[in-house]
């Protein structure tokens, strides 16, 4: 009986926690797609673009003004046959890389693409360095005879010890 | 030559240091804008005083023409408004409007109630021409010659110290160009002659 109100207590939060989630992702302005692919590529594209007036948010993510008309933009490129990387040629005509959250390689993004490889490899290339190093050499000293007998002498003192 | 490498990893902290404190005084909302060498876009858009009147990129004329992107509801528009009259009137640069994202009739009340200082605004009421500009707001600024080419763009009000440190040098070095082209001119035309 508690087991059965348990579970079905359960499924109510989880269809309640599903059911709000997808009206969270979905955005605001509501377009009809001709089809489903169009509709995919919308929000695939919504998502790769920057919203130009918000620092770190995507046009399906932000509400301001200008994400909303770009969104518009891109409802009717996409309508107009345009594919997808001439929607985003489009968008860094007139709003710069900055509206790219995969910045494309160019001079001034070397750094940021290949940056962190090459520090990956300077790492790796020390860690060789260091592991490759030769080890001091050591070398076996042999003990005078004076040290030798100062050796035995500690060595029988000890013994004489313990016997007491 | 050891003791520099055993010196490195602060030589290189330092180095990361100093690129990072320069990136603190940066502001990351200044991002350039992608029109600056390029033609003022196409468009075809109404008056906003006259909505029978079709205007186009041809219609903004002008040694230096100064467009500036405003709106009812754009709180600096109000802030700048009496520096971009005393420009108007100086009659050193033609300033137009566009009125972006806004209504017609806000729009003229607002021009009633103050002063008008453009020669017209233009009347962008979707916000497409202010796409095609790369706008993200208003106020902005666009610095354009008489070749129809964008030279400059200032986001945010102007005020007189905005005017002499950004806009001034770029207004200067336009009318440099202009006075030059023209003395070449005249040296062809003398030879021509000759």
């Amino acid at each position: 009986m508690i087991n059965s109100i348990v579970k079905s207590i359960i499924l109510i939060l989880f269809t309640y926690v599903i059911s709000t989630s997808s009206v969270i992702a979905s955005s605001v302005d509501t377009y009809q797609f001709r089809d489903e692919v169009t509709e995919k590529r919308f929000n695939e594209l919504n998502k790769e673009l920057r919203c130009p007036k918000c620092l770190n948010q995507n046009l399906a993510d932000s509400n301001s003004p200008i994400a909303a008309d770009l969104r518009r933009e891109v409802y009717d490129l996409l309508h107009q046959g345009k594919a997808d990387i001439e929607i985003m040629n489009y968008m860094v005509e007139r709003y710069g890389d900055f509206v790219l959250y995969r910045p494309r390689v160019n001079s001034l993004t070397y750094i940021l693409w290949f940056g962190p490889a090459i520090l990956i490899l300077m790492g790796v290339l020390v860690v060789v360095f260091i592991i490759r190093r030769k080890p001091v050499e050591r070398k076996e000293v042999e003990l005078s005879k004076e040290q030798k007998d100062k050796l035995n002498a500690l060595l029988q003192e000890q013994q004489t010890k313990d016997k007491k | 030559m050891n003791k520099l490498i055993r010196f490195l990893p602060l030589i290189l902290v330092f180095a990361l240091g100093l690129v990072l404190y320069r990136g603190l005084s940066l502001n990351p909302k200044d991002i350039p804008s992608a029109l600056i060498g390029k033609p003022m876009p196409e468009f075809s858009l109404t008056k906003l005083t006259d909505e029978s009147t079709t205007v186009t990129e041809a219609d903004l004329k002008g040694k230096i023409i100064l467009l500036n992107v405003w709106g009812t509801w754009c709180v600096y528009c109000k802030y700048e408004h009496p520096y971009l009259v005393d420009i108007a009137k100086s009659g050193r640069v033609a300033l137009y409007g566009l009125n972006y994202k806004d209504e017609r009739i806000a729009a003229n009340q607002w021009l009633r109630d103050y002063e008008d200082p453009y020669v017209f605004s233009i009347f962008d009421e979707s916000g497409r021409l202010g796409v095609d500009l790369g706008v993200t707001a208003a106020p902005e600024t666009f610095v354009i010659d008489s070749n129809s080419m964008i030279r400059m763009k200032h986001v945010g009000p102007i005020d007189t110290r905005v005017w002499q440190d950004k806009f001034l040098p770029m207004i200067k070095m336009i009318e440099n160009e202009q006075a030059s082209a023209q003395v070449s001119n005249q040296v062809k035309g003398m030879n021509s002659d000759d």
